[in-house]
């Protein structure tokens, strides 16, 4: 378990990461989501021990990180950003490396290597120095060094960065693969990957924890819950004919799309595909909408750095 | 701070090593040194004219040469972890900064220690031309090695401040130069009108070169070896301090 209490970091004047409280539990795949310098790394930083937080602590399975960083580092498997690594050693001296440190019985060492290898399809490159891999490779060297020990805790700072769209969907399976028993954080600015991968988000803005929620939850939030989009000729007098509707709130024309929002909690969409019917418009695309993630994504972090 | 694993300084230590000799530093470094210590030995000591069978011409240039190429060796130490981000890496390891920061001295000793041997040409030429003393041939040679290793606390220290090699540089050379200094006539005149005689011996007792000079003659003196080690635990536990401090700020 996770347990951050009122994590603060402060850097002179400047406050990184404010009094920020949550707990994550085996089994969740926690988000971090939030603008560029948000606080998510330094978040992740204080939750790995690399930075001592100016006040407030962090507990990896109840052992405070910054007061005894030996013993709790040794549950946690972590992807600092960037994916750094060191470019002139080979990926299987670079992954030897890092289960010795990780404390791997010399027994196991090789077949260890040789797993966080194949999991991460790094087998091509496997005797490559990193620093002549792509982008791509790299990354990847960086999630096969945070798994090489089966951690039971994973941080992972952006781990699709710099992906292709294969590899993304490959890593995303991967950490859904690795998620039964274990917690794993991610931090990204891809809202698609928070819809794919993680059963938990905290939005982070500032510093703040702006929200925790589920992505269903995030989702609902949404002004488009249950609206009705449609793309449809004369789209004007069709947007006045049906604001006149009871189930109707509010009608919006936008990039030729019309969206009508519910003042109802039901009924609309069934309303719209009669009034469809019943005048015979013509109408080349209709979706009920479940809602937009990055529309609350803006809504939350602007209200919450304008505060 | 907690005691130092073995497994973990051994760890860092075995990669540090490894990436000297995956890069050309080790090699660009072994060259210049050898054919360095051979024109000082040669041309500056005059080894054969002196007409005496000792390596006396030899050492006696080392400080001098440490002290550009120690720090060379030294400025990478941390400040290219600064830079590429791999000190995230390197701490969120379950290691403590105690553990890399032996892990990475002792690498980088061992690698002047390998400098060293390589000069045992010298060596058997000596005792080819004369019959030389090996004792204190020795004896230089743990010298030498002792004062790389002072050279080398201070160079680890400096590169821990920074994230840039050159400024890391320029700073160990720097600090080296003091340390170096200390026990000459043109920074001990500037304290012998003033200063009691006690601050003048403590100055003078901080200088790389009397220390030196002494275990080079042959004379191994508990004192001069004691000098070294502390000199060496200074720097590193400052090292050590920095790094710390930075994690805090």
């Amino acid at each position: 378990m996770i347990e951050a209490r009122s994590l603060c970091k402060r850097y002179g004047a400047i406050t990184a990461v404010e009094d920020l409280s949550f707990t994550v539990e085996a089994g969740q795949i926690l988000g971090f989501l939030g603008p560029n310098g948000a606080g998510k790394s330094t978040t992740m930083r204080m939750l790995t021990g690399f930075l001592t937080p100016t006040s407030g602590e962090a507990l990896i399975n109840g052992i405070d990180i910054s007061r005894n960083t030996v013993e709790a580092s040794k549950h946690i498997g972590y992807l600092p950003e960037g994916a750094p690594s060191y470019g002139e050693m080979t990926v299987v001296q670079f992954l030897t490396f890092v289960g010795r440190a990780r404390l791997i019985n010399k027994a196991d060492l090789p077949a260890s290597v040789e797993k966080a290898i194949q999991k991460l399809n790094l087998v091509a490159v496997a005797h490559q120095p990193i620093e002549t891999l792509s982008k791509g490779f790299k990354r990847r060297v960086g999630l096969a060094q945070a798994i090489i020990h089966e951690p039971q805790i994973l941080i992972l700072d952006e781990p699709t960065d710099g992906l292709d769209p294969n590899q993304k969907h490959e890593v995303r399976k991967l950490i859904r693969a690795m998620a039964k028993d274990k917690i794993i954080v991610i931090s990204t600015h891809i809202l698609e990957e928070v819809e794919a991968v993680c059963n938990r988000v905290m939005i982070i803005a500032g510093g703040k924890l702006l929200a925790d929620d589920t992505p269903h939850g995030l989702v609902a939030r949404s002004r488009y819950r249950n609206s009705v989009t449609m793309k449809i000729a004369g789209a004007e007098r069709v947007a006045s004919i049906l604001s006149e509707l009871p189930q109707v709130a509010k009608a919006e024309l936008r990039d030729g799309e019309l969206t009508l929002f519910p003042a109802l909690d039901h009924g609309l969409f069934e309303a719209i595909t009669d009034a469809i019917s019943e005048h015979d418009w013509d109408v080349s695309a209709l979706r009920l909408e479940a809602g937009r993630l990055d529309e609350v994504f803006r809504t939350i972090t602007r209200q919450g750095t304008s505060s | 701070m907690s005691a130092p694993t073995l497994h973990s300084t051994f760890n860092v230590m075995r990669r540090e090593l490894t990436g000297y000799f995956a890069t050309p530093v080790a090699y660009v470094f072994l060259v210049i040194f050898l054919v360095m210590t051979g024109i000082f030995t040669f041309y500056l000591g005059n080894f054969y004219e002196r007409g005496i069978a000792d390596l006396d011409p030899f050492f006696r240039f080392h400080p001098w040469l440490y002290l550009f190429l120690v720090p060379a060796i030294s400025m990478r130490l941390w400040a290219e972890e600064w830079r590429s981000g791999t000190i995230e890496l390197l701490f969120t390891l379950p290691l403590t900064t105690v553990d890399a920061v032996l892990g990475k001295f002792l690498a980088a000793w061992l690698f002047i220690g390998i400098a060293l041997l390589l000069t045992f040409p010298m060596w058997i030429t000596v005792n080819y031309l004369g019959s030389a003393d090996n004792g204190v041939i020795m004896a230089g040679y743990l010298g030498s090695w002792l004062m790389a290793g002072g050279f080398l606390a201070i160079g680890s220290c400096m590169s821990a401040t920074t994230r840039n090699q050159v400024v890391a540089f320029i700073l160990s050379v720097v600090v080296c130069f003091l340390f170096l200094l200390s026990g000459l006539p043109m920074v001990m005149n500037l304290f012998q009108s003033w200063a009691p005689q006690i601050i003048l011996d403590g100055i003078a007792g901080l200088s790389f070169f009397k220390h030196f000079a002494d275990i080079s003659k042959g004379v191994i003196d508990l004192r001069d070896l004691v000098y070294f080690v502390l000199v060496i635990g200074f720097w590193l536990l400052a090292n050590v301090l920095i790094l710390n401090m930075k994690k805090a700020d």
